[in-house]
Order: C-alpha cells, then sequence, then structure tokens
C-alpha cells in the first residue's frame, strides 16, 4: 500500500468509531466533511501544482510532484528562470515585442469592454425598467429572441464586416463588436425595476435631469449588481480567445491567451515551465478581482436564475 | 462604476426632453391606457438611454446575423471574395466524415456534461447546503475558483497534468489505483474525450454548485419538515420534495450546460493543442474546432456560416424539447 491509500484509511478509520459511539448523525457529519474536504483538494491540487512549477528549474521539474523538500531548496532546484525567459524579448516581424505588452493589451482589452459594456447595459436596462415608450415590448421580445443566437454563429460575418471596416487587427475592432449584449441589458433591468418609483419622482422634483437621476440615484442603488456585472464582464473579456485570435494578427497587438498558446507550441519539447509562469500570471488580475467582488458575484450570477 | 466617459456631454442634449417632461402633458395621450401606472412618458429620455444598445446591435448583431443567412450560400476565400454556390455548403457539411466526428464527439460531451458534471454539482451542494456545515462560502469559493481561469488557460494547465509518466494526474492514479502511470491522455484516441471529460468536471462542476446550492438554499424548509414528519426518509424528502421545488433552477442549468457543451471549443482547442485542437485522428473534435477550421483557418467564411446555422438549429431544438418537456412535467 502507498502513502496514498494509508492516507485514505485514516481519513476514513474515525467514521465506524463515530458511529458506535456518537450515532449516526455524527458519523453523517463527519462523512460530508471528508467529502468536501476531499474535492476541495482535488480542485486545489492543480493550482498548488502550477505555483510549484513556476518556480521549479528545469532540471527537475519532472523529479518532485509538486515542491522539493526543504533541504533541496537552493538556486539550482528553486529559481526564477521561467520568468527570466518569459520576459525576454521575443524577435518578431516589427521588432522584439515583450511579455509585458501582451499583458497591457489584454487589460486595456477587457477593462475598456467591461466599462463600455457597463455604460451601454445599465442605461438601457434603466431605461427598460423605469420607462414607457413605444416600441418597448417589441424590442424586449427581440432581445430575448437574440439572446438564443450563439455566438459563433455571427463570428464569420463579423469578421467580414470588421475587415470591411478596416478595423481587423486593433483593439477596438475586437472591443467594439461585443459591446451591446441583451444578457448585460436584461441583468440591469431586472436590478433597476426594484428601485422605488417614488425616489425618482423625488429626484424629479428636485431638479435632477433624467440622466441625473440614472447616474446619481439607480447607479449607487444597483451598485451590487453592477460589480457582478463588471467581474463577469471582465473575466469573459481577459480569458477571451476565439474572437481575438481571429481578428488580431500581428504579434504585438496579441492579448495573453493568444500568445500563450503559441508558446505551448514555441516550448513544448524544451521547457513547460516558460508558459506555466505566463499561465499563473495571467491568473492573478482576475483572482485579485473576484476575491474584491465575491460577496456580489455569486448573487448577482444566481439572481437571473433564481427567481422562479 | 463610472459609465463610459462619452457619456459627459450628453446632458446638453437630454435638456429638452427633460423640460418636456416636465409639462404635465407629455408628448401624445398613448400613455392614457396605462393610467393605473405611474406617469413615466419622459419623451425622448428612454430612446436615448437604449439609444448606444440598439445603434450597436442594428450594426454588430442584425447586419451580421442577415449576412450569417446570405453568407451560408456562398462559398469564400477569406472575406474578399465569394461566389454563390446554393446549397453545396450543406451538401458539403452532410457529406463530411469530419462534420459526422464532430457531431458525434460534442453530443458525447453534452451528455457526460448533463449526466456525470450536473450529478457531482448537485451532491456537492446537497453536502455544503446541510445547515451544520460552517465555513460554506469558503468552501463555496474554492470549488468555484477554476472558473476564475478562462479555458485557454485551463487547458494549457492542463496539457501538462496529462503528461505520461510525470504528469500529475497519471502520478495520482498510479498512486490510487496503481492504473495510468504511462497512459497518453492527450495522443490515444481512446483517452481525448475522457481526458476531455475530466477537465471539465474540474472546471464546471463547482460552477454548477452554485447554483444549486442557490436553489436549495430558497427551498421551503418546512414543506421538507412537513415530510419528515410524515416518516419519509432523507432520500425520499431529498427526491419528493426537495428536487421537484427546485425544478427551475435544474432546468436552467441543464440547458445552460448543454447549450455550453455544443458550443465548446477553446477548452479542447489549448489542451489538445500539439494536435491543432482535433486530437489524434480527430478524436477531440467539437463542432465549434471544425467552424474555426474551415471558416478561419481553411478562409471559407460561407462554410463557417452554413456550420454556425447547423450547431444553432441543434441548440435551438434541443433547448425547444426541454422546455416542453419540462412544461409536461410541471402539469
Amino acid at each position: 500500500m502507498d502513502v496514498v491509500h494509508w492516507l485514505l484509511l485514516a481519513l476514513f478509520a474515525p467514521l465506524p468509531i463515530l458511529l458506535l459511539r456518537s450515532g449516526s448523525a455524527a458519523a453523517v457529519r463527519y462523512a460530508r466533511w471528508v467529502a468536501i474536504g476531499l474535492a476541495s483538494v482535488v480542485v486545489l491540487a492543480p493550482f498548488v501544482w502550477l505555483l510549484a512549477a513556476v518556480f521549479k528549474d528545469r532540471s527537475v521539474f519532472n523529479e518532485y510532484v509538486f515542491f522539493p523538500p526543504l533541504a533541496q531548496w537552493s538556486s539550482k532546484t528553486m529559481n526564477l528562470g521561467n520568468f527570466v525567459e518569459l520576459l525576454r524579448g521575443k524577435p518578431s516581424v516589427d521588432g522584439p515585442v515583450y511579455f509585458w505588452q501582451y499583458v497591457l493589451n489584454s487589460t486595456v482589452y477587457a477593462t475598456v469592454s467591461t466599462v463600455a459594456q457597463l455604460g451601454v447595459s445599465s442605461l438601457g436596462g434603466y431605461a427598460l425598467a423605469k420607462y414607457e415608450f413605444r416600441g418597448k415590448a417589441a424590442l424586449m421580445a427581440f432581445m430575448l429572441g437574440s439572446m438564443m443566437i450563439p455566438s459563433v454563429l455571427l463570428l464569420a460575418p463579423l469578421y467580414k464586416l470588421v475587415v470591411d471596416a478596416r478595423m481587423v487587427d486593433t483593439l477596438p475592432g475586437i472591443i467594439i463588436p461585443w459591446i451591446a449584449t441583451a444578457y448585460g441589458v436584461f441583468l440591469f433591468r431586472q436590478a433597476c425595476v426594484s428601485v422605488p418609483n417614488e425616489m425618482l419622482d423625488a429626484g424629479r422634483i428636485d431638479g435632477c435631469s433624467e440622466l441625473g437621476i440614472y447616474y446619481r440615484l439607480v447607479m449607487p442603488l444597483v451598485r451590487p449588481m453592477a460589480a457582478a456585472f463588471c467581474l463577469i464582464a471582465f473575466l469573459q473579456h481577459w480569458n477571451s480567445f476565439f474572437a481575438p485570435n481571429v481578428f488580431l494578427h500581428s504579434q504585438r497587438n496579441f492579448t495573453l491567451p493568444i500568445v500563450l498558446t503559441m508558446y505551448v507550441n514555441d516550448y513544448h519539447d524544451t521547457n513547460y515551465g516558460v508558459y506555466l509562469t505566463g499561465t499563473a500570471l495571467a491568473m492573478i488580475p482576475p483572482a485579485v478581482l473576484f476575491l474584491a467582488l465575491q460577496r456580489e458575484f455569486i448573487s448577482g450570477l444566481t439572481s437571473g436564475a433564481v427567481k422562479g | 462604476m463610472q459609465p463610459a466617459s462619452s457619456s459627459a456631454q450628453v446632458p446638453e442634449s437630454l435638456h429638452p426632453s427633460g423640460s418636456s417632461a416636465a409639462g404635465p402633458q407629455g408628448a401624445a395621450g398613448r400613455t392614457k391606457a396605462r393610467a393605473a401606472m405611474p406617469p413615466v412618458d419622459r419623451g425622448w429620455a428612454p430612446y436615448l438611454f437604449l439609444a448606444p444598445y440598439v445603434v450597436l446591435t442594428a450594426a454588430f448583431f442584425l447586419m451580421p446575423f442577415f449576412n450569417a443567412i446570405a453568407l451560408a450560400f456562398y462559398e469564400t476565400n477569406g472575406p474578399r471574395t465569394r461566389v454563390f454556390v446554393g446549397l453545396a455548403n450543406f451538401r458539403f457539411l452532410f457529406a463530411d466524415p469530419m462534420f459526422y466526428r464532430a457531431l458525434e464527439n460534442t453530443t458525447i460531451f453534452a451528455l457526460a456534461s448533463v449526466f456525470l458534471q450536473l450529478p457531482l454539482s448537485l451532491g456537492l451542494a446537497v453536502l455544503l447546503n446541510s445547515s451544520e456545515t460552517r465555513f460554506k462560502s469558503f468552501f463555496r469559493l474554492i470549488l468555484f475558483s477554476p472558473n476564475l481561469v478562462g479555458q485557454i488557460f485551463v487547458g494549457i494547465l492542463f496539457s501538462v497534468l496529462f503528461t505520461p509518466r510525470y504528469g500529475l494526474i497519471n502520478r495520482s492514479l498510479q498512486g490510487l489505483f496503481h492504473w495510468g502511470l504511462e497512459e497518453r491522455w492527450l495522443t490515444n484516441p481512446a483517452l481525448v474525450m475522457p481526458a476531455l471529460v475530466l477537465t471539465s468536471l474540474w472546471v464546471w462542476v463547482g460552477f454548477n454548485m452554485v447554483y444549486f446550492l442557490a436553489a436549495l438554499q430558497s427551498v421551503d424548509k418546512t414543506l421538507e419538515e412537513a415530510a419528515r414528519i410524515d416518516g419519509a426518509g432523507a432520500w425520499s424528502v431529498f427526491w419528493h420534495v426537495t428536487l421537484p421545488s427546485m425544478r427551475h433552477v435544474v432546468v436552467f442549468v441543464v440547458i445552460t450546460c448543454i447549450i455550453g457543451s455544443y458550443q465548446l471549443f477553446e477548452l479542447p482547442l489549448a489542451l489538445l493543442n500539439t494536435t491543432d485542437g482535433f486530437g489524434p485522428d480527430n478524436s477531440g473534435l467539437t463542432l465549434i474546432t471544425y467552424l474555426y477550421e474551415m471558416a478561419f483557418r481553411s478562409g471559407d467564411l460561407g462554410l463557417g456560416a452554413a456550420i454556425g446555422w447547423v450547431v444553432t438549429l441543434i441548440i435551438f431544438t434541443i433547448s425547444m424539447v426541454q422546455i416542453r418537456a419540462s412544461r409536461i412535467l410541471e402539469d
């Protein structure tokens, strides 16, 4: 028997003892904890493994599963070699390109997209929630229908459109077509409906313009929803691959997902560590944002689903 | 939380609408029919607020949408040249063994998602939901965390975890079952789909769990209590009371899960990067990878649009069947 088996055995050993001594409720509680703990270990193991892989030297990469034992730690086993190789300028058609260029591209792309999407969606959602106007029902029906269309269907004609508009291989070309989403407008409509009308009327009596009401009264009230939406939008664009990969052509315009898939081919036979380091770095911004907005995110994610 | 900076100049243009809204009559008598509703005719304001969405949607949704209809009947070579070919794209598609392989793989993946991933998600949600479980949100955070990582990054990470002899997964399997140390997950056609499914479990079990957990928390506790008092066992309370009262969320999650499965693309592309995202003998080819290959690597956007329509039709049909079935279940 291996260490793993002994460990598992040790985990399950208290089960019969608990069953005999404290009854089935305690045993069930213990089993539940073990199951959740094991699931968490399975989920976390790849992250821990990745953290070790980032710092392990190429020569010992396969020698230790995770980190080398503490006694073995030296600059020969643990170093920043992967970072050095990753951050080194790589030759391209238009001069050397550094890794930070892709980080910058991804950041600009994800941030601008998110902010623009937030503006368009919240304005539209507010209008749908708090105004009566001609064509509203038709527009809502259209939006619901448009959500049934998978985005890939539009990719080929969109590519043609972006080429015709001379926006191919530019950041605006991958940002502008994806700013308006029916889903975003709907989310904000749902959030704005619960804002009391009396409050908006009070604002009007006090001389607030319609836009002022949106900006000063409605937006602060739907802030949790807006935070969740920002996180979802940022994640989507930060991790987006299909459209940027098709629409961007020159090396210095690439975003992180594109360039890292390229590195997989470049370094596959020589050094996994380089693209694993890049992958680990690419995971940091979404993780930070998520930890900051965690509470809003989970409630925002499920708000649309858990109502019926 | 600032809106787009371009909206800074809107107040001036909005001013006339603000003053017209101040007038008691508003623009027309069309709101009379809704006398019960508060007076909310504000002239142009709602149109202005919706204008960015409408304009962008017209340009980047409606136009490409109608183009996609036309494009499916053309053969193109890159975005510039096109020849009308009638139904030839669809004829090609339905004669292409690669298409059927992609359809088969994608369907297998969708089935695995519904019958492996969702039960696991539900199980974990039930475990986490039981009231004694402290640190509920902590474990929810852990189990959800893979979803923060983009599919491309997950694919890259797992392509190394599946390394024969040294990969974490191979070593773990060896440690647990004395099997699998040398298995070539990503180059053995028989193991490519299992590898893909395993990876997807790691990512999405926690995602669906969040939905199930939210649904479980909103289930009426008194109903469950009543059933328990009537002598129902834990299992039958869950099956006859808890699950039926969260059926809306179950339907929602099943539909999104199937729709997502049929759009699978980035994960296999990165996981099977060394074989162009196809896997050996197309063993990991999905419908969207096939679309990507035809439309953007080979440059036939027309064929790409045709594949897009087939995928749309599949997704639409499945959602309709699913919604219909859930309505029947409710009656």
